[in-house]
């Protein structure tokens, strides 16, 4: 089955980037306008977060983003009303991420189905271990298309890679630090593990994300892993005050 | 008989598990893979039971409340928890898990706390083996239970505000799971009650049932009764309920009755009666009851209890409720606060407003005379006076 973001890497080598983004925040009709604002100012393809009012392994900025968007109203049925019909005006892969309870309740089958109605090619969600992914939701998320990302870390074996390789789709994600979103961790300390992860022949394309902030982190990251995410970096711009003007000169800062 | 016991994957029927962010596998998996061992190993044995003895002063006593048994017409004992040292039962468990950490080479501990009794027993027992230690608390509770902050400070831990959220237990507990993440390698966290991802909350319920484990050979010895005939135990997170159950699950004699806070009552929107007002969903690595918005995003819980106050409660709890095995009440901030009193007046120990509750249920327990009840009185009041004093003021005692 054809997938956006599959094919995204399949199409070219370039490096990808992607910017991520609170659903409900700033304000809670902001999904729409931003998104236009992304593919018009360039990146490759975007991370939706729905919030949850306990992200565990995000940083002091996606958590406020996250409890702002809840207190403006925001909710995965709210966040699938905004984005059906989103694919007649939105061409780039859209990549979900959020945590587990939030989807459970929602209905995991259902959760699915308003991914495909709305052109959501993958999706993130980091306290679903694989294994449970593996065992109870693999097939259904096949059956729909829709990529699973796995997220690795310094920390993360080579078998362990493997396997995360072996079951995960769409692309893998690699963790640039030890650390929550938004940490200050300088990447070059972590250049080791980056040239490790990059002589590992995988299956999976390779995105970093987590701490990248600045164009030199991306300059660093294009050695070793095919795109980059950055998150708190663009959620903390949105909170200044935003505009499609100011949007595409964020992302041509970083190109 | 069988220990209790989740299957190998962590799972209580259909409750627990490890829904960790692959940042935590490493260290859960590490853990996964050797707590048994280390438990079950000779040198780990002998050194936990020599310092419950020696330090903490195990075993605690079982005292007849011969004014307690007159008021309710039964035979009411308390497990005197409140004797341990640092005040209540949350040392089981940290001098165990210290062991643990020894045992794979950290240096460094942190752990969340509530009501600050884990906090104190986790800094204790730093103190003990020269471990750094930091707390996360969050802001609310730091102020309702200061002593705690003071005493925590005075053993050498750091003590972090976490000023997210409902800036309670849960909030210190997203905090804790964020520094592991960012400190993976040479840190372990102390977890303080049965409940986030497997092994958490085994091992958690290993430790404290040390509890039922002395209340059968006290019952025994005291009545000649193999069994107690019904234990009541509070629960937030549920550990030093699990704790006084342990021994008596499926023994198909002894009544387990776990008392949740009610708080305002459960209809006021200000609780934190997890079974009572929750659904299953996954709170810090694990499936259980949990109170939430039909958006599933966690409520606010409230509870008068700094340690109760706990939007989730431990799988272990949640399954051995969803299967029949234990009975699940609740009562509320103002009849806890009455029943602290009157076991303060009666037989002269002022209860933490925790233990409170479980002596309130006594209440509306309707024992026969003959029976052995056995109350878990997990914690002294000390660090509750602020809230005793404020009851007090507005309703004054007669």
């Amino acid at each position: 089955m054809s997938n956006r973001l599959t094919d995204l890497f399949a199409q070219s080598d370039r490096f990808k980037l992607s910017l991520f983004f609170t659903a409900g925040y700033p304000r809670l009709v902001d999904t729409e306008r931003i998104l236009t604002a992304l593919e018009e100012g360039g990146v490759d393809f975007v991370e939706i977060g729905f919030p949850f009012s306990d992200p565990m392994a995000d940083g002091p900025v996606i958590q406020n983003s996250s409890q702002q968007a809840i207190a403006n109203g925001m909710a995965l049925k709210v966040l699938f009303g905004q984005l059906k019909g989103i694919r007649d005006r939105i061409r780039i892969p859209l990549v979900l991420m959020g945590y587990l309870n939030p989807v459970l309740q929602f209905g995991m089958q259902q959760f699915i189905a308003n991914c495909v109605t709305c052109g959501v090619d993958g999706l993130i969600l980091p306290d679903l271990p694989v294994e449970v992914y593996v065992d109870q939701y693999k097939a259904q998320f096949e059956a729909a298309g829709l990529a699973f990302i796995p997220l690795i870390t310094p920390q993360t074996s080579p078998e362990r890679i493997r396997f995360l390789d072996t079951h995960g789709s769409g692309f893998i994600y690699l963790v640039s630090g030890p650390g929550t979103t938004g940490g200050d961790k300088c990447l070059e300390q972590e250049a080791a593990y980056f040239e490790r992860v990059k002589a590992m022949p995988l299956r999976l394309p390779k995105v970093a994300g987590f701490g990248v902030r600045t164009k030199s982190d991306i300059e660093l990251l294009r050695q070793y892993v095919d795109g980059a995410i950055i998150g708190s970096a663009f959620v903390r711009h949105l909170e200044a005050g935003w505009s499609n003007a100011s949007v595409a000169h964020f992302v041509a800062a970083l190109k | 008989m069988k220990r209790f016991k989740p299957d190998n994957k962590g799972y209580y029927g259909t409750y627990g598990g490890a829904f960790i962010p692959e940042m935590l596998l490493p260290n859960i998996a590490t853990l996964q893979a050797s707590y048994l061992e280390i438990i079950n190993s000779e040198s780990f044995r002998k050194e936990f039971r020599q310092l419950l003895k020696d330090y903490v002063g195990r075993p605690t006593p079982l005292f007849y409340s011969a004014n307690l048994s007159k008021r309710y017409h039964t035979q009411v004992f308390l497990k005197r928890e409140d004797l341990n040292h640092t005040g209540a039962h949350k040392i089981n468990n940290t001098i165990g898990q210290i062991l643990i950490a020894k045992h794979l080479n950290k240096q460094r501990i942190i752990a969340e706390t509530g009501a600050g009794q884990h906090g104190v027993a986790t800094a204790t027992a730093c103190a003990l083996m020269g471990m750094e230690c930091t707390v996360f608390m969050g802001a609310v509770d730091m102020k309702r239970q200061a002593h705690n902050v003071e005493r925590m400070r005075m053993l050498g831990a750091r003590v972090v505000p976490a000023e997210s959220g409902s800036r309670t237990l849960k909030d210190a507990t997203n905090e804790a799971i964020r520094e592991w993440i960012r400190y993976p390698e040479d840190t372990h966290y102390i977890i303080g009650s049965v409940v986030g991802p497997h092994p958490y909350p085994d091992m958690v319920a290993i430790f404290q049932s040390v509890i039922s484990d002395e209340i059968k050979l006290q019952v025994k010895a005291k009545c000649g009764k193999e069994h107690p005939d019904i234990v009541i135990a509070c629960v937030g997170g549920g550990s030093n309920a699990i704790g006084a159950f342990y021994h008596f699950i499926d023994n198909g004699h002894t009544r387990l009755i776990a008392v949740e806070a009610a708080g305002m009552g459960l209809e006021s929107g200000k609780t934190a009666a997890s079974i009572a007002m929750g659904r299953k969903g996954v709170i810090h690595g694990n499936m259980t009851f949990l109170m939430q918005t039909e958006d599933g995003q966690i409520t606010e819980p409230h509870s008068v209890s700094a340690g109760l106050d706990y939007p989730g409660i431990g799988p272990a709890h949640a399954y051995l409720w969803d299967t029949g095995k234990i009975e699940v009440v609740s009562i509320t901030d103002e009849a806890a606060l009455k029943a602290g009193l009157m076991l303060t007046r009666m037989d002269g120990i002022i209860p933490a407003l925790e233990s409170a509750h479980a002596i309130a249920y006594l209440e509306y327990l309707n024992a026969a005379p003959e029976d052995v009840v056995v109350v878990n009185l997990s914690g002294r009041g000390d660090k509750d006076l602020p809230a005793y004093q404020k009851y007090f003021q507005s309703c004054p005692i007669d």
